[in-house]
């Protein structure tokens, strides 16, 4: 099950996170600084899993990540997740939102925050429960204003 | 109106929006907070207003402003509100700040229900999605028991967008509503079969996440996963099967054998790294679940470990990590196949990456051995010098240590390394885990007495050193290694070199700056330093040397006397004091040594860390019940650094008064001795502290020791490991040396002194004996200790509350509920007016349902077990299912059926093939016996004829003799040739410890058990108590255990065995099928104790219930024999040995005695027997012997019986 979705930037400002278990406002904060501390420690040709997350979840959850540009994509994931599907979920959730965006950068993640945060809400839908099966999701989404097609996904690492 | 619309969103287009947020923000850098605030007034503004859209935008900007910390919690009904508007774009706003912001204590929560279940029977499917999607993070019990039934609905909607979010929510509903998914799951269960792969993968996900935290409520599914297994091709589908498999294995380890071979397809199939490891990662949890005895296994081993090797190997430090982390699994079960690859993790130490440089020390853990922990260590040595970070270096050091004392330091062949290593560590600036280092130097002193001297003059050293004191002032620095070392320099000052010069460096005035527990722990061994120079001062006649050492104390005391920690001044006075005495008795010329190390006689035995937990409580003594009322709590705890070593505690009564004279001091002890021999609570095992007692306290006595002297003993300075390394191989090479020419002179070997009381010497290939002769003392139990394992489950675990049994048919009470005045069918046309107090009053009649349910549930749930456990046996079975068909499951059993069919005679084929192989080598020579038919036939022909004759000839017998006949031959006929005597006791298994036999007989009264009796016979010098069996039940046979145990748990032997002495056991198994011979595993475990300790030790064995074991001995006249034979319902067949040379006699005594026959009629040389088994067959024998040969004929009225014990009677007959 994926406990959270964070994502920001180099200097640990946050850019979109989606908790789903609750948590007070300073607990979340408190998680994102950790988390920002424990990533960016890490040199760009380490391995992108991380143990212990202090605050989420305990010994069996995980933080998977990746390093895009001047952005960390971090799932906080528990061990019932494939780590390589993970790898792959946060690749396909960029180029989704590259397609969106056209080249999307930091700014892109700032100003539509709302939209953004739509892109990867049908992530969060089966993710908010369990996992996303990933060749479901967003072949066609058409959700009120915005429509995004994404291409066929690349095969399995 | 009109104008107060067009007012509004006039407004509006002055209000800010999300992106006028974040840009004003940005332009804030200097006073964020500030402009933040600001914002939150103005969006308090824009709530009042009617406008829905103002709204809107107002809650989607406090949804960014609760992103970034802020809480929003007040805007609860503002987020509701937006929620029920009917635009889309509104809603969604509202679902999302809901889903961020909503929690179980929200208390507005409960006014959504309506509008939920209004949205999630919209016709828009979006709103539907929309309001699961938001659901699924503010979920409630509430709104769970209320909206469940409702979505259950939503599983069966038409578009598979709503059926695939509608099952992954049932997840967060059985959550928090557990009563739901009994009813839920039936329709949970369709959904795995779905025709949208998309839902079909979201139940997958639903079921793996509730079959994670109970796995064996979902056994029963394991036919159904396994069908998806095979037949899906969507790799995310296949990991959550695989990984829920790997969760099911342990509890069943039929699947595992099952699982094997698809899983080992899917390894070599797939190209999916993904995939890949998650099957590997299975199968390695199959193969823990089975036990690793099975040969044909280590192919599959091979296979993971080639695959995981690959993905070390790789570039990608992602396949690297994993790789590394799949292989620790390996190591715990299989640590041979891991060791060869001992290079590789080499290698992954050096890697630039910290997390996979700790994977690879996590690996060596299991990967030294008494060969190479030198290397090993040493190489972990380089990497402390070069680490960087503390965290690693600390994280290196723990492990290094871990990695020498595993187990008891099996691996440990020097100790003189060890210690030195340890001292090497102590250089480490900064480590955290200096309290460590120091449990190690004290448990090795104290527990390896060989190595005391060496021992004590590192720590001298140590002492002596100035680095160490300069770092006093960081808590568990490397400063606590002090502790240790004067610990050890006072209790075994005898050792000493130079005890004077130590004693000088204890008393340095810098001393002080240590932490206090550090401190009173030179205070306390100073005095014991003390005490052995003046013994020797006064044994050389040196008084003026003694008179100069109690000065020294007198002088430097004072310095302890003052310090702040309590501990520490208390000691130091008492010592000044006592000192100050001394020194008076001194003056008088009054030899004092005697009595004051008389303070210090006596030996500190190692306590193991639980023994005082596990010493039982005495009757009628409650520990919880206040002695005195308790005192108000105005008193603060002092804060005492918490002491890190026990001995301190239990350290020494109070000091004795030094002028009692000789005999006051033994009458003393002699009080003393008795009072701990009255004392249950006083550990005493070794009998050295009153042998010490007995003879004069001297040097001498002390246990001579041998250390193998091409070490140096005194070392000047800190020592360096690395020598040990080399001198280590020298060794080696002189022991193998020895040993070719102790060989060459065939002289008995004697057995070396090594006594390891914990582990048996079972290492074989690398018999390495330890530099020293090494005494590891085993740590000390209480008498009588408890077994207790605490229950580590966590009772707040949300998941325990889904532990349910989900195969018994559904309650008519266990509905979800619905809303009362509507029925189910209806239910999705929505109703607003539902009075929210109506659903409150429902509340506690359905607590009081709830109640009753789970008492009906428990009294259920036995008889339901029992069924599915049926079920599953016979989806798991290799052996051809008993004739009646099991009841149909609560699957559609068809599918069952059609996967029975594909797999399991593949199984039983396999089965077949290895008993087939294991039977031809017990009788080789059988194989001419299979000719071409033509042969056989005429064979037949021929028996048939004799057959015949000898019935006619049976005829003929006067009647009078048939009684005589019917009984066993081996009554009669004493001129024959004595028979070795023989026992129906076949050995079982054997170790050091006992000796296990066993027969089994069965008995016509109960028509399907067998009595298995179990001869333990205890050849070791302990007693042996505690025993238990443990037999892994087959599908066929079943041991009969006491009510309520499971079938994991052990049936105690009920006895205890003192040495040499046997006794038998006798357990009921009940076997369901005779007609083929079986084998059981099973496990002995037992408790050895003698005077050194107890250790827990364990025995394999595997008992084999042949066919023969089945039948019974049964005398037959031979009229009725005959009327058998000509019934023609009997199947026959027949076997042939050759090359017996045994007398015919003994031949038939021999059948009689191991296949439980008995002789009908006997004419020259050809007999005829019978037997019935516990079952009613009737098996009857013809045997012939021809000049070399014997041949035996069967009748039976169950032709696999027949066959069976043909061949086993063959096997028999073979060994004559």
């Amino acid at each position: 099950m994926i406990k959270a979705i964070l994502i920001f930037n180099n200097h640990g400002k946050s850019r979109l996170s989606m908790f789903y278990q609750p948590y007070s406002e300073d607990t979340q904060q408190q998680i994102i600084r950790e988390t920002f501390h424990l990533v960016s420690k890490r040199d760009e040709n380490v391995c992108n899993f991380l143990e212990g997350g202090l605050l989420i979840g305990g010994s069996d959850n995980e933080l998977i990540y990746r390093h895009y540009a001047t952005i960390y994509f971090v799932f906080c994931v528990d061990s019932s997740e494939s780590e390589f599907g993970i790898l792959d979920l946060i690749q396909v959730f960029v180029e989704t939102l590259d397609k969106c965006f056209e080249n999307v950068c930091e700014l892109d993640l700032i100003f539509h925050v709302d939209k953004a945060g739509l892109v990867g809400a049908p992530a969060r839908a089966v993710s908010a429960v369990k996992n996303m099966n990933l060749p479901e999701i967003p072949r066609n989404i058409n959700i009120g204003d915005i429509s995004i097609k994404v291409p066929n996904l690349p095969s399995f690492k | 109106m009109a104008l107060k619309m067009v007012k509004g969103s006039i407004d509006r287009m002055f209000d800010k929006n999300l992106q006028d947020l974040v840009r004003g923000i940005r332009n804030h850098k200097e006073d964020e907070a500030k402009y933040i605030s600001q914002c939150i007034d103005e969006i308090k503004q824009e709530l009042k207003q009617d406008n829905i859209a103002v709204k809107a935008n107002a809650v989607c900007k406090l949804t960014y402003l609760q992103m970034l910390g802020y809480d929003i919690s007040w805007a609860a009904f503002n987020i509701i509100e937006v929620m029920s508007a009917s635009k889309f774009t509104f809603k969604r706003i509202g679902y999302l700040a809901a889903s961020q912001s909503f929690h179980e204590g929200t208390d507005v929560i409960m006014l959504t229900t309506n509008q939920i279940r209004k949205d999630l029977s919209s016709p828009s499917q979006y709103d539907t999605g929309v309001a699961l999607t938001g659901l699924s993070c503010f979920v409630t019990p509430d709104l769970a028991r209320d909206l469940a039934n409702d979505i259950m609905t939503l599983m069966s909607h038409t578009k598979p967008y709503i059926r695939k979010k509608a099952v992954l929510i049932m997840y967060k509903v059985f959550l928090k509503y557990p009563e739901s998914l009994r009813p839920a799951f039936p329709r949970l269960k369709e959904k795995l079969e779905d025709p949208d792969p998309g839902v079909q993968s979201a139940a997958v996900n639903v079921i793996c996440e509730l079959a994670r935290r109970n796995p064996k409520n979902y056994l029963s599914l394991a036919p159904l996963f396994f069908k998806l297994m095979t037949s899906s091709t969507n790799n995310w589908v296949l990991i959550k099967i695989i990984k829920l498999f790997g969760a099911l294995t342990p509890l069943e380890p039929r699947l595992g054998k099952k699982l094997i071979e698809p899983l080992t397809n899917l390894i070599h199939s797939t190209s999916a790294m993904s995939l890949l490891y998650e099957c590997v990662n299975t199968v390695i949890a199959v193969l823990i679940s089975l036990s690793s005895g099975m040969p044909n296994h280590s192919a599959s081993i091979q296979l993971c470990v080639q695959k995981l090797r690959i993905l070390i190997e790789d570039s990608d430090q992602n396949l690297k990590y994993l790789g590394l982390l799949a292989m620790s699994k390996i190591l715990k079960t299989h640590p041979k196949s891991v060791q060869s690859h001992k290079d590789l993790i080499l290698q992954c130490l050096d890697d630039k990456d910290e997390s996979i440089r700790l994977r690879a020390l996590d690996l060596l853990y299991g990967m030294v051995s008494k060969k190479n922990l030198m290397e090993i260590v040493k190489k972990l040595m380089t990497h402390v010098d070069k680490a960087e970070g503390t965290t690693y270096r600390d994280e290196l050091l723990t492990k290094i240590i871990d990695i020498c004392s595993q187990s008891n330091y099996q691996y440990i062949t020097n100790f003189e390394w060890y210690i030195s290593i340890l001292v090497e560590l102590t250089r480490l600036e900064g480590t955290r885990h200096g309290h460590l280092i120091a449990a190690q130097m004290l448990d090795v002193a104290i527990r390896v007495k060989a190595i005391r001297k060496f021992a004590v003059s590192q720590m001298s050293a140590l002492l002596d050193s100035a680095h160490l004191l300069a770092s006093s002032t960081q808590r568990n620095g490397i400063c606590e290694v002090l502790y240790a070392a004067a610990w050890i320099c006072g209790e075994f000052s005898e050792h000493l070199q130079e005890p004077h010069h130590t004693l000088e460096a204890m008393l340095r005035p810098k001393v002080t700056t240590l932490p206090g527990h550090i401190q009173a722990v030179y205070v306390q061994n100073v005095v014991k330093l003390y005490a052995s120079i003046l013994q020797q001062k006064e044994q050389a006649g040196e008084a003026e040397g003694a008179q100069a050492v109690t000065q020294l104390m007198v002088d430097r005391l004072p310095q302890f006397v003052q310090s702040a920690d309590l501990e520490v001044q208390e000691r130091a006075s008492c010592i000044l004091q006592l000192v100050k005495h001394i020194q008076k008795l001194q003056a008088k010329d009054v030899p004092v040594a005697e009595e004051v190390s008389a303070l210090f006689a006596g030996e500190l035995n190692p306590v193991a860390p639980k023994a005082q937990k596990k010493v039982p409580v005495p009757e009628g003594l409650d520990l919880d019940a206040w002695i005195n009322e308790p005192l108000s709590d105005s008193e603060s705890e002092d804060e005492r650094p918490r002491a890190v070593f026990h001995e301190e505690e239990q350290r020494r009564p109070k000091h004795r008064p030094s002028e009692a004279d000789e005999e006051e001091l033994a009458r003393r002890r002699e009080a003393r001795k008795q009072e701990q021999a009255n004392n249950p609570f006083y550990i005493k095992s070794s009998p050295s502290p009153q042998k010490r007692y007995q003879d004069t306290p001297g040097v001498e006595h002390i246990p001579v020791v041998q250390i193998d002297l091409s070490v140096p003993l005194k070392v000047p300075g800190l020592p360096m490991s690395d020598q040990y390394v080399k001198l280590e191989e020298e060794r080696r090479h002189r022991q193998k040396l020895e040993k070719d020419k102790r060989r060459k002179k065939r002289k008995e070997k004697e057995k070396k002194g090594k006594r390891r009381h914990s582990s048996l010497p079972t290492e074989s290939d690398e018999d390495i004996a330890p530099a020293q002769q090494v005494d590891i003392i085993t740590e000390e139990m209480p008498e009588n200790a408890l077994p207790s394992d605490e229950d580590d489950k966590d009772p707040n675990d949300p998941y325990r509350a889904l532990d349910i049994d989900l195969d018994k048919p559904l309650a008519d009470s266990e509905k979800l509920p619905i809303q009362k005045h509507r029925n189910a069918e209806t239910s999705k046309s929505p109703e607003k007016d539902v009075p929210v107090v109506e659903k409150k009053s429902k509340k506690p009649k359905k607590k009081e349902k709830k109640h009753k349910e789970k008492e009906r549930d428990k009294e259920k749930k036995k008889k339901e077990k029992e069924k599915k456990a049926e079920d599953l046996d016979f989806w798991l079975s290799t052996t051809p299912p008993p004739a009646p068909a099991p009841a149909p499951a609560p699957v559609p059993s068809t599918e069952e059926l059609s996967v029975n069919a594909v797999t399991a005679p593949k199984d039983e084929y396999e089965d077949a093939k290895t008993e087939v192989q294991g039977e031809e080598d017990d009788a080789e020579g059988q194989d001419q016996d299979k000719k071409s038919p033509k042969h056989k036939k005429k064979k037949h022909k021929k028996e048939k004829e004799e057959r015949i004759k000898g019935k006619k000839k049976s005829k003929k017998q006067p009647p009078g003799s048939e009684e005589a006949a019917g009984e066993p031959v081996q009554n009669g006929a004493p001129e024959e040739e004595q028979l070795p005597p023989e026992s129906s006791y076949s050995l079982l298994a054997e170790n050091s410890y006992v000796k296990m036999a066993c027969d089994i007989r069965g008995s016509l009264q109960e028509d399907s058990q067998v009595t298995v009796a179990i001869v333990l016979e205890n050849r070791s010098s302990s007693i042996l108590k505690g025993m238990e069996l443990s037999v892994l039940d087959s599908l066929n046979a079943r041991m009969a255990r006491p009510q309520g145990s499971s079938v994991h748990d052990g049936v105690p032997v009920p006895f205890q065995l003192p040495p040499g002495v046997s006794n038998e056991a006798q357990y009921v198994f009940t076997i369901q099928s005779i007609v083929t011979a079986q084998k059981l595993k099973g496990t002995l475990s037992f408790i050895a104790k003698n005077d050194e300790g107890a250790t827990h030790e364990k025995l394999d064995f595997r008992l084999h219930f042949s066919c023969s074991s089945y039948l019974i001995t049964t005398p037959c006249y031979s009229d009725a024999f005959a009327k058998l034979l000509e019934s023609g319902d009997l199947s026959m067949s027949s076997v042939k040995v050759d090359g017996i040379r045994m007398s015919f006699q003994n031949l038939l005594a021999k059948i009689c005695f191991h296949h439980h026959f008995s002789v009908v009629e006997r004419v020259d040389s050809c007999a005829s027997m019978y037997s019935r088994s516990i079952q009613g067959h009737h098996v009857c024998l013809l045997v012939k012997k021809g000049e070399n040969s014997v041949s035996v004929d069967g009748k039976c009225s169950d032709s696999t019986l027949l066959s069976s014990l043909l061949e086993e009677m063959k096997a028999t007959l073979a060994k004559c």
